[in-house]
């Protein structure tokens, strides 16, 4: 016998001053939010814009807020999230949005090269390997916040995006972390001098909703303590 | 920015942003309170009996209860700044999870010491 | 205001922090202890009258409040409000000054 259940979706329409669509969709067992939304632009309304690849957890793409958190859809089974037989699917929060589902990405990179979160190499070719040990202080601390995909996930929960637009946000510092612990990277003086400020690592006051958030269980908070630490040492050595 | 106007009002639920919450409005919470406080005192200036004078007020029960929520904004904000430094400068460890928790705990103990010591 | 000032307003604010965990330790310790059976003038002023340490220690407690109050209380505007800019960091720092100058007049106020 079929089932026959349903969900009640609304979901999100046009731009920031746009609306919330109502939409009846058939409930299935191991349904994930991707597959309601793909539903919906499939069966019932083929103007939905919405963003995803990989639908498996690995490329990020897909992160939407789902009932008022932001999350990766493909990830997120319908049974767990589901307030009763409702179920809001907005853009990811604290970015422009493009239409409907798709939020723009532009800011949230723009200020992860604002955070100088590229490597720098030496100008010269080293004449011999860095020897990079993983079990240095600085390689796991560099190892637990690598694995970030730039999904926004983080930067959609921060408090501190929301309220200064400044901010360069957990994603954008947590990548400049990675990097000062890296022992070939040369640039830290200016990654530092990124960081600093109202702007960047001492507007954190550490909410954990980054950390909360991350579907990769990354450690924003973590990371951007490290970036006070750093900081700290640079201004007392009078190097900032 | 979008944010709050097409997903509503974010869901914020989690540990940490309680422990922000409180210790954000305990400061501001202090802030206020400190220059009545300093002019309170400064009132010893006029003679003891000018200080007294405004203790007695300040026997009134409402007055007693307020005295004891600035002990708990105190208190809180103090146990919570501690996390915060901790944090900050030790670096992540996993007994942080509880941080949160002992806060808590610290600022109600000093509140409740208090009251207790009121003889309310 | 440069990162760096706004790094070095931080390190101030974090500094105080310190200084005030310690005065703060102590002062909750002694009002919840000094206000068994009731508080009095004479109690309080028995205890802080011609007392240099005291004064001292006031005067310190007085000096990190001034400090770490103004900066908290700026990045609560900045971040809950529209205020932000020259205005606003006069302001916390005239906010600053109005605390140094009662605290200390509370200071000297029950030493003297």
């Amino acid at each position: 016998m079929p089932d026959e259940r349903t969900l009640e979706v609304r979901v999100w329409r046009g731009r920031e001053g746009g609306h919330f669509q109502t939409v009846t969709v058939p409930r299935r067992a191991s349904q994930t939010v991707l597959d309601v939304v793909s539903w919906i632009q499939r069966h019932h309304d083929a103007t939905l814009s919405y963003r995803f690849a990989c639908r498996v957890g690995m490329c990020g793409s897909c992160a939407m807020t789902v009932n008022g958190k932001p999350r990766w859809t493909c990830r997120t089974h319908v049974d767990k999230v589901a307030e009763g037989d409702t179920l809001t699917v907005a853009p990811l929060a604290n970015l422009p949005v493009v239409k409907d589902l798709v939020a723009d990405m532009a800011p949230f990179f723009d200020k992860w090269a604002k955070a100088r979160g590229r490597f720098v190499p030496e100008s010269d070719a080293p004449r011999e390997f860095h020897t990079v040990r993983p079990d240095t202080r600085e390689r796991q601390a560099a190892d637990a916040g690598i694995e970030c995909i730039g999904c926004g996930v983080c930067y959609a929960a921060c408090d501190i995006v929301r309220w200064n637009r400044d901010y360069l946000g957990p994603a954008a510092l947590n990548r400049a972390w990675t990097l000062v612990n890296d022992v070939r990277d040369t640039g830290n003086d200016a990654r530092l001098a990124a960081v600093a400020g109202d702007a960047g690592c001492h507007a954190c006051h550490s909410q954990e909703g980054c950390r909360t958030h991350c579907p990769k269980q990354i450690n924003p908070t973590a990371s951007i303590a490290g970036l006070k630490r750093a900081t700290t040492a640079a201004a007392l050595k009078g190097r900032l | 920015m979008s944010g709050a106007s097409t997903s509503g009002w974010p869901a914020r639920s989690h540990r940490g942003y309680l422990a922000f919450a409180v210790h954000r409005l305990s400061g501001v919470g202090l802030a206020l309170f400190l220059p009545l406080h300093f002019l309170a005192l400064g009132t010893a200036l006029n003679g003891e009996a000018s200080l007294d004078g405004f203790l007695r007020w300040t026997d009134h029960p409402a007055v007693k209860l307020a005295e004891t929520g600035l002990v708990l904004l105190l208190a809180v904000h103090l146990a919570g700044g501690l996390r915060l430094l901790a944090l900050e400068f030790i670096g992540w460890r996993d007994w942080q999870k509880t941080a949160v928790a002992v806060t808590a705990g610290f600022g109600f103990a000093a509140g409740l010491l208090f009251l207790l010591n009121l003889g309310l | 205001m440069t990162a760096r000032t706004e790094t070095r307003l931080w390190l101030a604010q974090r500094g105080s922090a310190a200084v005030l965990a310690l005065c703060v330790a102590v002062h909750l310790a002694t009002l919840i202890y000094a206000v068994r059976g009731g508080l009095s003038a004479a109690e309080i002023l028995s205890r802080t009258r011609g007392s240099a340490a005291w004064l001292g220690f006031y005067l310190l407690f007085v000096a990190a409040v001034t400090v770490h109050a103004p900066i908290g209380l700026r990045t609560v505007l900045r971040e809950m409000t529209a205020w932000r800019g020259r205005s606003l960091d006069l302001t916390m720092l005239l906010f600053g000054v109005l605390l140094a100058a009662l605290g200390l007049r509370a200071a000297l106020a029950v030493f003297a």
